[in-house]
């Protein structure tokens, strides 16, 4: 019999619940990582959910009778219902449709065919090529975009003659020719897709190989044995096993497309090709801040969406990987007659494709007029120019120049305090995911932590500008003051952006700690300090270094998040860069922006030297 | 040296009812075996009385002390209930040499470091793995880096040691030799030891008494012999003894001075007296017969003593014994005999017992119903 209706005391075993929940350091941590979480990323969104509702002082012109600071549905109509809709938001929305969906297929297929290529089959030079294909991810879209400016750019719309202009101009074609041959292509949709397809493509790369190269062989053997052809096997087994990452890349690839602003920027406005990305910039810019947050709300709402399509598309078929673990394969896919031309193509495509903006970067870098591709032209001022009226108003080139000595500190001040703090909090909160893994809290700091990715990297920056412009108090206390303008504020945007990438690398880090290891210290009466300053932060050492590399070069790059948020003084390599190129001066921008790459591919070079940086892992994120 | 007490411990795994309405006592100075096939809740229980797992209801008392009330939420840390346990894989941490594994313990209760140094080496030598002490676990063998676990295990002197199947992981060979140490370190600490298994050659060698686990409910806890001699129910006589029982399907009519039987192997008697209390006292039943291999002879030529006809299905000589499959009537029996002898398929062949020693169960309940005597 048991005793259902035993007499215990209500107070002692509500003394022993609180108890045990406010002694365990581990549970304190948690909670306070909800509350900070909970402020840092709920806060802002309900922040600008609201203001979106908020008549503002410039507008009440617009609405008879209205007072500042009242609940309106004015912009919420402006934007969907009015007549300036079409221009104001569709025409916007398609194009990033446009962009979002035309990146997405291209990058998929280039990835996939490139991931099949370098895994499955006999493909000659693969060190070379698997060097080659990484390369994009380490050049920021933007940097590709100004690369792809210098190779294709015309004198009308661009204002001098790029690299393939100015030949066809040796050879005596007309400008009016010229202009009609290459603007398409220079500026505008195609130039946008073919760029982020060349950059995006990374993604899907990585995931579909690290998928291929963990599916179990032996299944597309028995496939032979049966007597499938290779088109077949390819079809009907191969590619149904490699749909989950495929799909996953694909999200990935669509939310970021949708998102980009600096490539849009460079090759869309020249010609008045505006996305919703392009748009929420520069209404920000011009203080139309409803407007601006109506955009990113919508934004948020497309990545959301995508984002539970791709679930329920995956499903329960999480990854095939994990079934008939072996995998590995001994023997390739012959390419048979094909293979000379396959590895011609690729070495075209990669020379053309990746190698040669880079060069021709390297190149306008050093040409004193633009343009005039000579060698009499050739100069190294925008290097380590003294100072010459002549020249870009006297500002000196960037070695000597105190503007990019500035930058320069102010990235690699960025990049360290935040890989520091972005591994810090991202391994506590791997921890807490690990730990928390299938419980309530776990899931809830997961779920939390995952939203600034589906935050466009444009409007994140908005909003942390809008809310902590202002100082922040609670019940008349102030806790946080004006941030506009300092480095915190750079600093706090970049550490939330970046922590679902952060907490990522840090869950897959500490899920590789057995729980027996703790518990087995537990026993022994070590406290919740003592085991994860002598168990758990000793075993995951490893991870925090590759982490903190990622991280690294993830910020160094970082244009689009911060884009709104900076001022002269805090300046970074990037928005140097974006600054010369909107005053004119490429030749500047293409040296910073070289400086900032080749930073970028030392510091990730070590990391894979030293550490244990796995790409593909923390882009699954 | 301590007494534990469980009582009604229930334990759910979300939906999944893990422990259902446990209790069970351990004595003080018991080598106490829990046994059960998998997902039998017997780790379940081993966790939930170091502390790893917090069961929904029910005590635990250690040495008359309440170490776990669940009404009252109140469940004691396993640092302070005096207990160590063993992993199953062992749980070494990989980034410290042996000695730094077997110190952990001692240096967190801020042990003196030659009080540490002495404590160390007793256990390691004991574990008869003190030339390995600089090592780290990577660079041991599996049988040594049991023996590191169990070394830390038992440093701090700990007055209930739990073990969760930690020879799973050992060779054959290795796992016999260990099952020797291993009851050599119980007879000399004498500490309670929980010792949670699958095998139950290890349970019957090692333990003074089996828990035996079904789903988790405890069905029987006896002393080794006792289980093995007479197990409560059907499940219980399969599961012990290798090779496994012999279960003959019959008849029966009881009455006051016993119960006839019939089946197979013939008719027997058996008298009231070998009968359990709550055996059926009169009227008709289905028994089933359960006999030992051990307790089936076996002849070329019927006798006295062998008057069951039977024909070899298969014959299996190992050198020290020899299995051989015999079919009577409808039924398959497994002889063990002593000694390598060759069967030729289809011979006959006369099997015989003493009644005495089978046990009977009541086909419908399930239930021992006739001791071995």
């Amino acid at each position: 019999m048991k005793p259902n209706e035993q007499n215990y005391s209500k107070s002692r075993r509500l003394k022993n619940q609180v108890m045990a929940v406010v002694t365990n350091p581990y549970n304190v941590i948690v909670l306070i990582a909800i509350v900070l979480l909970v402020y840092l990323i709920i806060f802002p969104l309900v922040d600008m959910l609201s203001t979106t509702f908020q008549l503002s002082q410039r507008d009440l012109r617009n609405v008879p009778g209205g007072v500042p600071g009242e609940f309106t549905f004015y912009y919420w109509k402006r934007l969907l219902a009015s007549d300036l809709s079409m221009n104001l938001l569709i025409k916007p929305l398609l194009n990033s449709l446009l962009i979002g969906v035309g990146v997405s297929v291209c990058a998929i297929v280039l990835g996939s065919v490139l991931a099949w290529l370098m895994v499955r089959s006999d493909l000659p030079f693969k060190p070379f090529f698997s060097l080659a294909v990484i390369i994009p991810y380490m050049i920021p879209s933007w940097v590709k975009s100004q690369a792809w400016l210098s190779m294709f750019k015309t004198p009308r719309v661009g204002g001098s003659a790029g690299f393939v202009a100015s030949i066809m101009s040796n050879m005596g074609v007309s400008n009016e020719m010229i202009e009609t041959l290459l603007s398409p292509v220079a500026y505008g949709a195609i130039a946008i897709i073919i760029v982020l397809t060349l950059h995006y493509y990374a993604y899907t790369y990585l995931l579909v190989s690290a998928a291929l190269n963990s599916v179990n062989s032996e299944l597309e053997e028995m496939g032979e044995i049966q007597g499938a052809s290779k088109a077949l096997i390819l079809r009907k087994i191969t590619l149904p096993l490699v749909m989950p990452a495929m799909l996953s890349a694909v999200i990935l690839t669509f939310s970021k497309a949708i998102g980009t602003f600096g490539t849009i920027n460079y090759l869309g406005s020249p010609v008045g090709f505006r996305t919703l990305s392009s748009e929420l910039y520069s209404n920000s810019k011009s203080q139309n801040t409803q407007t601006a947050f109506a955009m990113a709300i919508l934004m948020i709402c497309i990545a959301a969406l995508s984002v539970f399509i791709n679930q329920k598309l995956i499903g329960t078929r999480k990854s095939y990987a994990t079934v008939g673990g072996k995998g590995g394969r001994s023997t390739l896919i012959g390419l048979g007659g094909w293979k000379p031309i396959v590895t011609i193509i690729l070495f075209i495509f990669f020379i053309v494709g990746i190698i040669m903006p880079v060069v021709i970067l390297i190149v306008e870098s050093c040409m004193l007029k633009e343009g005039v591709y000579s060698l009499d032209n050739f100069t190294l001022y925008y290097w380590i120019g003294e100072g010459n009226p002549n020249i870009m108003e006297g500002v000196p080139g960037i070695f000597k120049n105190s503007n990019f000595q500035n930058s320069l500190i102010n990235s690699l001040k960025l990049t360290i305090v935040n890989g520091v703090f972005g591994t810090l909090f991202g391994q506590m909160l791997g921890y807490i995911c690990a730990k928390g893994r299938g419980k309530f809290h776990g899931r809830l700091v997961e779920q939390l932590v995952f939203i600034p990715y589906l935050i466009p990297s444009v409007a994140f920056g908005g909003i942390y500008l809008s809310m902590f412009s202002k100082p922040q108090t609670l019940f008349g206390v102030q806790l946080v003051p004006a941030l506009y303008g300092t480095f915190a504020l750079l600093t706090l945007t970049s550490v939330v952006k970046h922590l679902p990438f952060a907490s990522r690398a840090g869950t897959s880090n500490m899920l590789q700690i057995s729980g027996e290891l703790e518990e087995a210290a537990m026993i022994e009466g070590a406290g919740f300090f003592k085991r994860f300053a002598k168990i758990v932060f000793p075993l995951s050492k490893g991870g925090f270094i590759s982490g903190f590399m990622l991280i690294f070069v993830s910020i160094m790059k970082e244009l689009d998040l911060i884009i709104l948020i900076m001022t002269p003084k805090t300046s970074t390599l990037p928005y140097l860069a974006f600054q010369y190129q909107n005053q004119n001066c490429p030749q500047a921008s293409d040296c910073v922006a070289i400086v900032m790459f080749s930073i970028v591919f030392l510091v990730y070079a070590l990391a894979n030297i030293f550490g244990d940086a796995d790409l593909a892992k923390s882009m699954a994120g | 040296m301590s007494k534990i007490e469980l009582t009604h411990i229930d334990k759910f795994y979300g939906k999944n009812h893990v422990l259902k309405d446990l209790n069970l006592t351990i004595e003080d100075g018991d080598f106490m075996t829990l046994l059960g096939p998998s997902g039998c809740g017997k780790t379940t229980t081993l966790r939930v009385v170091s502390g790893l797992e917090k069961p929904q209801s029910g005590f635990i008392h250690m040495d008359g002390k309440e170490i776990v009330n669940a009404a009252e939420a109140y469940f004691a840390p396993p640092s302070k209930r005096n207990l160590n346990l063993v992993f199953q894989s062992y749980a070494l941490w990989p980034h410290m040499t042996v000695f730094d594994n077997v110190a952990f313990g001692l240096k967190i209760r801020k042990e003196s470091s030659d009080v540490i140094a002495k404590k160390v080496a007793s256990a390691l030598e004991r574990m008869q793995i003190g030339e390995y002490a600089k090592r780290y676990p990577t660079e041991l063998s599996g049988g040594q880096q049991q023996r590191v676990a169990i070394a830390r295990a038992i440093v701090s002197e700990p007055r209930l040691l739990l073990l969760d199947e930690p020879l799973s992981n050992l060779d054959a060979k290795l796992r016999v030799d260990m099952r020797a140490e291993l009851k050599r370190l119980h007879h000399e600490t004498g500490t309670t030891i929980i010792y949670v298994t699958h095998d139950q050659v290890e349970a019957l060698t090692m333990s003074t008494k089996i828990a035996l686990f079904r789903k988790g409910e405890l069905v029987q806890v006896a002393p080794p012999l006792e289980l093995y001699d007479n197990p409560v129910n059907l499940y219980t006589a399969d599961f012990i003894g290798n090779p496994s029982i012999n279960f003959v399907k019959g008849t029966a009519t009881a009455d006051a001075a016993g119960m006839v039987t019939e089946s197979s192997v013939g008719q027997i008697s058996f008298d009231r007296a070998d009968m359990t209390p709550d055996a059926a006292q009169s009227g008709k039943l289905d028994i089933t017969l359960g006999i030992r291999p051990e307790q089936l002879t076996i002849s070329r030529t019927a006798d006295d003593e062998h008057r069951i006809e039977g024909h070899v299905y298969s014959g299996m000589p190992a050198g020290s014994e020899t299995l051989v499959t015999v079919r009577v009537g409808g039924d398959m029996l497994t002889v063990k005999e002593l000694g390598s002898t060759h069967y030729a398929s289809d011979e006959k062949v006369y099997l015989g017992f003493n009644p005495k020693k089978v046990n009977v169960f009541d086909t419908n309940t399930e239930n021992l119903i006739k001791y071995c005597v």
